[in-house]
């Protein structure tokens, strides 16, 4: 079977978006600097891995840009999401689901 | 795949204005007329329907169908009333015969009852047909003479890494050939304040900028919501400054000339932001981008002949006045709804196309629909149109350009 892959935007980025689900698995970079990362567990297409270590409070970096900032430390094949990876600006989003993203911070109201 | 014109024949108006399709454009003005307008147009060629629901009047939404009724696609109008709302239908049909289209008008309690409104509307449309026929003067027209909207919808992961990017290249490709773009959706340009001004192509451009994105701020932090949905977390975007560059790529990398307002046209060709959010009021109301509809109805108000909409799970709205186009970076949703959507750009993720080349068969698309091809919604008859209550300050006059 083809490898599976992943997509990066930019070289300067430090995570890739993945184009299909993978398990545990080497997957291809197309497009920034290529290579291959070996993905850590279970990952759902359309999320994104880190390419690169990316120390607690540095930046996330897709499109050559920030999206946010790591809240722990990440390494390279790491699932970069709401549970390590914060908003500069929303200061919810990390407060919501890590699997569904529904939030969290509300659920007084359904009470 | 046919080779793509690049000259085609317009329709040149009397006020300069040049369009891409010669259109009848039946405006209604209350909920109660919606009805009868629809029937009026039923059956006829060429003959489109929008309108305004609610019977208290509305200056946002009564500069939204005169910039509709004087749409360079559109050449003669036919306003119904019901006889007893705000909104004037004699003053539209004024209105627009001031910028030399004919135009009719009527209550439809004047005329007597649901079937008899129907005849005299019908017997209007011909007789609007008829000066339309006889002065639509046809021009050649190019690329520099297009205005392109586009707005995303119904994203997800391929949008802002394939849909998007490759509108951008293409609007980069249209401004270099001295046409007009305009993307909007400012609320999700959030934490891209820096980026936005450097795009700024001079001063009053970035302040104004500086200004749309602050208000769009104020807004998102006033309601403690941002333009991101749990259905976008769940598919993979984690921030909303990832999902605001991916909607940002759509315009591409030239400078931005400015701020427009809902209605208003740009005052130079290159590329705009629009601005739909609402200003402060006080009964504020108004939604941002309360549905793709809205969207799209916004981005024709500034004289868009052919809009875009981007989209990776896949839609199936259309568009009155102008064409829509449709296009999706998921290879899935294209192979799922192929009579939907007109442009595939899934290929730019296998690496089996580069972005400026996906830009140039989109290019090509855009200019055999303005050409006269029919786009896939239009070809299904897909003419969704959403025209709500909001408050915009009035735009300055003195912007010019504004027939």
């Amino acid at each position: 079977m083809r490898m599976k892959s992943a997509f990066q935007v930019s070289p300067d980025d430090n995570v890739a978006t993945l184009l299909a689900d993978a398990d545990g698995e080497l997957v291809a970079i197309v497009g920034g600097k290529g290579s291959t990362v070996s993905v850590t567990g279970n990952v759902k297409m359309g999320h994104k891995v880190a390419t690169a270590p990316i120390a607690a409070g540095d930046f996330v970096i897709k499109y050559g840009m920030a999206i946010g900032q790591a809240t722990r430390a990440i390494v390279p094949g790491d699932w970069v999401h709401l549970h390590n990876c914060a908003s500069n600006c929303d200061e919810r989003s990390s407060t919501l689901d890590g699997e569904t993203g529904a939030p969290t911070d509300t659920i007084a109201a359904y009470d | 795949m046919t080779d793509s014109p690049l000259q085609w024949l317009g329709y040149r108006r009397t006020d300069g204005r040049m369009g891409v399709r010669d259109l009848i454009l039946v405006i209604y003005t209350v909920e109660c007329a919606q009805f009868v307008a629809h029937a009026v147009a039923e059956g006829e060629r060429g003959v489109h329907v929008i309108g305004f629901p609610g019977c208290y009047d509305n200056a946002y939404a009564i500069r939204l169908m005169l910039a509709l009724g004087r749409h360079p696609n559109v050449g003669a109008v036919l306003s119904i009333g019901l006889g007893c709302e705000y909104t004037q239908p004699s003053r539209i049909a004024e209105a627009v015969r001031q910028s030399g289209r004919p135009a009719e008008s009527f209550f439809i309690q004047d005329i007597g009852g649901t079937t008899k409104s129907i005849a005299e509307g019908k017997a209007a449309v011909r007789r609007l047909r008829e000066k339309l026929e006889a002065g639509a003067e046809r021009v050649p027209m190019g690329l520099a003479d297009l205005v392109v909207g586009c707005e995303c919808g119904g994203s997800d992961g391929t949008s802002g890494l394939a849909g998007n990017p490759v509108v951008g290249a293409f609007f980069d490709q249209l401004v270099d050939a001295g046409g007009t773009a305009i993307f909007e959706e400012t609320v999700e340009q959030i934490g891209l304040k820096e980026i936005l001004m450097k795009r700024a192509a001079s001063p009053e451009s970035a302040q104004a900028l500086a200004q749309t994105y602050d208000k769009a701020l104020d807004y998102c932090r006033r309601v403690r919501q941002y333009s991101a949905s749990p259905g976008n977390f769940a598919g993979g975007l984690t921030t909303i400054e990832e999902k605001s560059l991916g909607a940002f790529a759509k315009s591409g990398s030239r400078p931005i000339q400015g701020v427009i307002k809902v209605s208003e046209a740009p005052p130079r060709r290159g590329l705009w932001l629009m601005d739909s959010v609402p200003d402060p009021h006080f009964m504020q109301f108004g939604y941002t981008n309360p549905n793709d509809s809205e969207g799209l109805m916004d981005l024709i108000s500034a004289g868009s002949q052919v809009v875009l909409f981007v989209t990776g799970r896949g839609s199936v709205i259309g568009s009155p006045v102008a064409p829509l186009v449709k296009i999706t970076g998921n290879a899935q949703t294209y192979a799922r709804m192929e009579e939907d959507m007109d442009f595939d750009a899934s290929q730019v993720l296998t690496g089996l196309q580069t972005i400026p080349t996906a830009a140039s068969a989109l290019n090509a698309l855009v200019c055999r629909v303005a050409a006269g091809e029919p786009s896939k919604p239009e070809r299904l008859g897909h003419r969704e149109y959403f025209i709500p209550y909001k408050h915009q300050d009035t735009p300055r006059l003195s912007r010019g350009c504004r027939k």
